[in-house]
């Protein structure tokens, strides 16, 4: 269970800090898949660093099964928007990374990075360099990085917003596959509202400035999804309502800001 | 604006599946009216008429000559062997024509036959070991000691707070400025030119190493520590791999630094070298071996050059 509590973080900044995140609360249980929607600069972002441990919160804490987060560690395995993958390392040496941080006897090594291999559908591709990789490719490289750790959760950092359409649904499936196929507990920002929709079983809508969590909604969608669930009404109806709730909070945002 | 709100409402009679591609809300949806590109518009007025100037076209530009466009082979082969030739051809026009005196300005012919003759000697050699050994232990110190400072100073904003005052000040002092206090210190010999080497190459290697660093990308930095890596490996195993071309440049530039000092160190003060070839043959007027010399010194510096760009060129594969 993942739980962020009364979590708040502030920048520093001229004439006063900016505050990212204030008073955020979410507990996300074992295995569920969350996608947290919201406007460009509501602290999104911010959100996932706590989680990973990669920033410090300025008030509340995160606590994964209990324990509070302190750092960075690889039972919160992170994926961002541009992959960041190692790009002197082949695919397969990109997935070994944190496997060759652990006392593995390399035959149990390479059969691990094998199964994530093949259920990223990257065998073909193991001896490749990053740079010889299409951006669809090299973000299930680092998808298949942080999952070969076996993270308590993966935290997914907009992974798909620069595929374009087509391989981003292709994307979008193979999340939703290897979900189910690990059990990982996912929590995945995005302001891709059919993305968030489409994925999760739960849409949490932040508001910006500060960043806050505006909306908890669960979603009521077949455990089984292919791509012709976005045409069912059920679909566009919930769609509807979160792309409204995310339109209000950032026009609200943007009424604020200084012309 | 109205042809939007036209399409929304007749979105909800269609098959669901246009509506859901076109990501319309429903007509309900209570913004759908107050769309900012309307307000823009009205604040605006009326567009500016189209009444630019239009320049004339270009005319296609031949290939030799597009900007960053590749040159066909033959081309490209006819221009380097070009530059290579026409200085070569023109020096040995003008020791010809500008003969006055004996020998005030031997052409190439001359100088590879004086290179020939001292080469025969084993004199060449002597003196061109000489020189790069001096370069191999001061460059080499200078090189051992600024790669670690730099990845330090790169890495860690408390080393560049620490170390980038005094070495970013420390490099506006040239090396060669530091001779005579050196030469007080240390006398005339090895000692001398090595620290001159050294000094002349360790503040640049340093700020260019911690350059190099800091191109690592902060999310690979991340990313490592979320997949289980510790300080220690984080820099052993992303910093240092991913930064490995970067200093390898840098100790290419610093290399060519490098060898242009040690001839000035020996063409100051020293018994043996290169440099020292130079003086030597100055005192007896012998222009043609100075010019063989310069031609040996050339070829060393280029040598260098090539097995550092080789390097550069294997460790980088992936760049
Ligand atoms: N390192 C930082 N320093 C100062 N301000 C920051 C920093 N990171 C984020 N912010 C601010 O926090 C807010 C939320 O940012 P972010 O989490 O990146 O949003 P998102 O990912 O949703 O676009 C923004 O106003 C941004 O300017
Ligand atoms: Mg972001």
């Amino acid at each position: 269970m993942l739980e962020l509590a009364s979590l708040g973080k502030e920048f520093p900044r001229r004439g006063g800090p900016v505050k990212a995140l204030e008073g955020v609360d979410l507990s996300v249980p074992d295995g569920q898949f969350v996608c947290v929607v919201g406007a460009s600069g509501s602290g999104k972002s911010t959100l996932l660093s706590l989680v990973a441990g990669l920033a410090r919160p300025t008030t509340g804490e995160v606590r994964l099964d209990g324990v509070p987060v302190t750092g960075p560690g690889p039972d919160r395995g992170l994926v961002f928007q541009q992959g960041a993958v190692y790009p002197w390392r082949t695919v397969e040496r990109n997935v070994a990374f944190g496997l060759e941080l652990l006392p593995l006897p390399r035959a149990e090594r390479e059969r691990r990075v094998a199964w994530y291999l093949a259920e990223t559908g990257l065998t073909a591709l193991r001896h490749a360099l990053p740079k010889q990789l299409s951006g669809g490719q090299r973000q299930r490289v680092a998808i298949a990085r942080a999952l070969a750790c076996e993270p308590e959760v993966l935290l997914l950092d907009e992974p798909f917003g620069a595929l374009d359409v087509q391989t981003k649904e292709d994307m979008q499936l193979l999340i939703r596959r290897v979900w189910q196929d690990t059990g990982t507990t996912v929590l995945m920002v995005t302001h891709d509202v059919e993305e968030a929709v489409f994925l999760g079983q739960r849409v949490v809508v932040l508001a910006s400035d500060p960043g806050r969590v505006a909306a908890d909604l669960p979603v009521n969608l077949p455990a089984e999804r292919e791509l012709s669930v976005k045409r069912l009404p059920d679909f566009l109806a919930m769609r509807a309502q979160v792309e409204d709730l995310v339109r209000t909070y950032h026009r609200r945002h943007q009424e604020k800001q200084p012309v | 604006m109205s042809e939007r709100v036209g399409a929304a409402a007749s979105g909800l009679g269609r098959p669901a599946v246009d509506a859901g591609r076109r990501g319309e809300p429903p007509p309900s949806a209570p913004h759908e009216r107050a769309d900012q590109p309307a307000e823009a518009a009205a604040v605006a007025g009326p567009a500016p008429p189209r009444s630019l100037p239009r320049r004339r076209p270009v005319r296609a530009t031949g290939r030799l000559w597009g900007i960053r466009t590749p040159v066909p082979r033959g081309a490209r082969w006819t221009l380097m062997a070009l530059s290579v030739t026409v200085p070569l051809v023109g020096w040995q026009v003008l020791s010809i024509v500008i003969d006055g005196r004996p020998d005030y300005l031997p052409g190439p012919v001359d100088a590879v036959s004086a290179g020939v003759e001292m080469a025969r000697s084993g004199q060449l050699l002597t003196d061109a070991w000489a020189t790069v050994a001096r370069v191999l232990q001061g460059f080499g110190l200078a090189v051992l000691v600024s790669v670690p400072l730099g990845i330090l100073m790169g890495s860690f904003p408390a080393g560049q707070a620490l170390l980038e005052p005094l070495v970013g000040l420390l490099r506006y002092l040239p090396a060669s400025a530091f001779i005579p206090l050196l030469i007080i210190w240390l006398g005339l010999g090895e000692p001398s030119k090595v620290a001159l080497l050294f000094l002349a190459a360790f503040f640049f290697n340093t700020l260019m190493t911690a350059d190099a660093v800091r191109q690592v990308p902060l999310s690979l930095v991340d990313v490592s520590y979320t997949l289980g890596a510790r300080r220690g490996e984080v820099l052993r195993k992303v910093i240092v791999p991913y930064a490995l071309p970067g200093m390898i440049d840098s100790i290419r530039v610093n290399a060519a630094a490098s060898w242009s000092f040690v001839v000035v160190a020996e063409l100051i003060a020293s018994e043996s070298g290169l440099g020292y070839r130079i003086v030597r043959a100055q005192r007896f007027n012998q222009i043609d071996r100075i010019f063989a010399v310069l031609v040996v010194i050339a070829l060393i510096g280029l040598t260098i050059d090539l097995l550092l760009r080789l390097t550069r060129d294997r460790v980088g594969r992936w760049v």
